[in-house]
């Protein structure tokens, strides 16, 4: 479902003398199954959302060669919007002024749902995600919580074979984020969406994720299933201690 | 395409009704900051029946169709240029992953009522001058032609500004240079200018193709600057180049898009 074949991307920063390049993301390989839920591990500035704008057809890999569903993110930008769904935790994608239903009346139109499948997928998602109370508030006065249901079932309303998330448990309360975590887990498993999820958050790994990628300094430093991650560093007892020691260990010992 | 953008615009439309009173007050100031440029040109033939030669209605009339046209292409695709504010807000990556044309959502970001206040004054002054000059009935079709391409011309230069932020994110200054300086320069019979400026109006940022050249024909008057009689109807092959020009612009733009961190 997604290839990404020695990807790379380069920026070039500075001015004059000081200008240099810096590798965002380098050589970078993998590749997700249909129906795989993986998470995306990686401390700031690792790559994590250069990736995920490579995935998404924002930014132009400088090098190597990526396919999501089955097109080139970047030729074939729009044709993969119908195809993914993406959520970034960060900033919302509804209207903030109109009420919650009006920003999905839009998806509809804009993806071209069939307005049957829409009522359909918005009655089934609207109970899953206990919107029913909201749809009819403007989206300003949303709870985060409440917001970024909204913004997952804006997400996925096209049916989606692959769902994009980046950091969508960020600043939630602890019960948002079981509930964001449970429904997520029933999507992947009922209907078979591909989730590809970037997180700080090592619970959402830790409940969600049978596979984890971890990105450092612009690499893929490690690629397998969870249990695989804690042989990693055998001395460290959470998670958490895992994860620390792998992000501040040297770049030779990876 | 269109659907799209009268989907978009529609919405913002009724987001932006949210809010009645700075809606209508940002309308009327529209509205009454354009009259005041009407006031200044009634001041100046207070005291001049002629302005580079022409009369006031000319003068009228030269203003009033490219304010038309400036005022149209702004409220319909101005909003191009403010690219680099949606790319340091990083809300230009959540229209790139919608299924609808980058150039669109930009033009139709906060659509809303005050968009249409410069557009009310430059009809009326259009309206006056038409009223008052005894136009020639058979050269009166190349009114609605050259508004089109005037349209198209002004539209290309705020899409070449915005896909030149893709670059400078941080200028959007130097396009502005040349779409509300454009809108400026057209106001008025180029002959107040010198003939070097006129020259490179006419062959490289061509604004002298938005009302002058054609208005030369609707007016029925000699070129002052002695440039060739056939100009007067190339405005559609000037717009249409320009218009290529921007298109590919803004394509090499979202190409070489780098996003922000994060």
């Amino acid at each position: 479902m997604i290839e990404v074949d020695r990807a790379g991307r380069s920026f070039t920063v500075g001015r004059g003398r000081s200008r240099r390049t810096v590798h965002a993301v380098q050589d970078l390989s993998f590749t997700v199954e249909a129906g795989e839920f993986v998470g995306y591990l990686g401390p700031n500035g690792a790559g994590k959302s250069t990736t995920i704008k490579m995935l998404t057809g924002i930014l132009a890999p400088t090098s190597g060669r990526i396919e999501v569903a089955g097109l080139d993110p970047l030729r074939r930008r729009t044709d993969l919007t119908r195809r993914i769904g993406v959520v970034f935790g960060q900033r919302t994608t509804l209207w903030w002024d109109l009420p919650l239903k009006d920003s999905f009346e839009l998806v509809r139109h804009l993806y071209k749902v069939d307005r049957n499948d829409f009522r359909r997928r918005l009655d089934e998602l609207a109970d899953l995600l206990d919107l029913s109370g909201f749809l009819h508030t403007p989206v300003r006065q949303l709870s985060l919580g409440q917001r970024m249901r909204g913004d997952i079932t804006a997400a996925l309303l096209h049916d989606p074979a692959v769902l994009v998330l980046d950091e969508p448990t960020i600043g939630l309360d602890v019960v948002s984020k079981a509930a964001m975590r449970a429904f997520l887990g029933r999507l992947n498993a009922e209907r078979g969406t591909t989730v590809l999820l970037t997180t700080h958050d090592l619970g959402d790994i830790e409940k969600l994720c049978r596979r984890v990628m971890l990105i450092h300094h612009g690499r893929l430093g490690f690629d397998g299933t969870l249990d695989d991650l804690r042989a990693l560093a055998p001395g460290e007892d959470s998670i958490e201690d895992v994860v620390t020691h792998l992000y501040t260990a040297p770049p030779a010992e990876r | 395409m269109v659907r799209t953008y009268l989907l978009l615009a529609w919405t913002w439309l009724r987001a932006s009704a949210q809010y009645p009173i700075p809606m209508a007050a940002m309308a009327l100031g529209s509205f009454v900051l354009n009259g005041l440029d009407v006031a200044a040109i009634w001041i100046v033939f207070g005291h001049t029946d002629a302005l580079g030669g022409f009369t006031l209605a000319e003068v009228m009339f030269l203003y009033g169709t490219a304010g038309v046209s400036f005022a149209l292409s702004d409220m319909l695709f101005g909003n191009v240029d403010r690219l680099s504010q949606h790319i340091r807000a990083g809300t230009f990556d959540a229209m790139l992953v919608r299924p609808a044309s980058a150039f669109v959502q930009m033009a139709t970001d906060r659509f809303g009522v005050h968009r249409f206040g410069r557009m009310t004054q430059a009809a009326v002054v259009l309206g006056i001058a038409l009223s008052q000059l005894d136009l020639e009935w058979s050269r009166t079709w190349m009114v609605p032609v050259m508004i089109v391409c005037g349209i198209v011309i002004f539209t290309s230069i705020f899409t070449l500004g915005g896909a030149l932020q893709f670059l400078l994110t941080d200028a959007p200054e130097v396009a502005n240079a040349f779409t509300y300086g454009g809108s400026t320069l057209t106001q008025y019979p180029l002959t107040v200018y010198g003939g070097d400026l006129v020259k490179a109006v006419t062959f490289i940022v061509p604004l002298a193709f938005v009302n002058w050249q054609p208005g030369l024909y609707v007016l029925g008057r000699d070129d002052p600057f002695g440039l060739p009689y056939w100009l007067r109807f190339a405005a559609p092959a000037a717009a249409l180049v320009l218009a290529l020009a921007a298109a590919l612009a803004w394509r090499a733009g979202i190409r070489r898009y780098r996003s922000t961190g994060s």
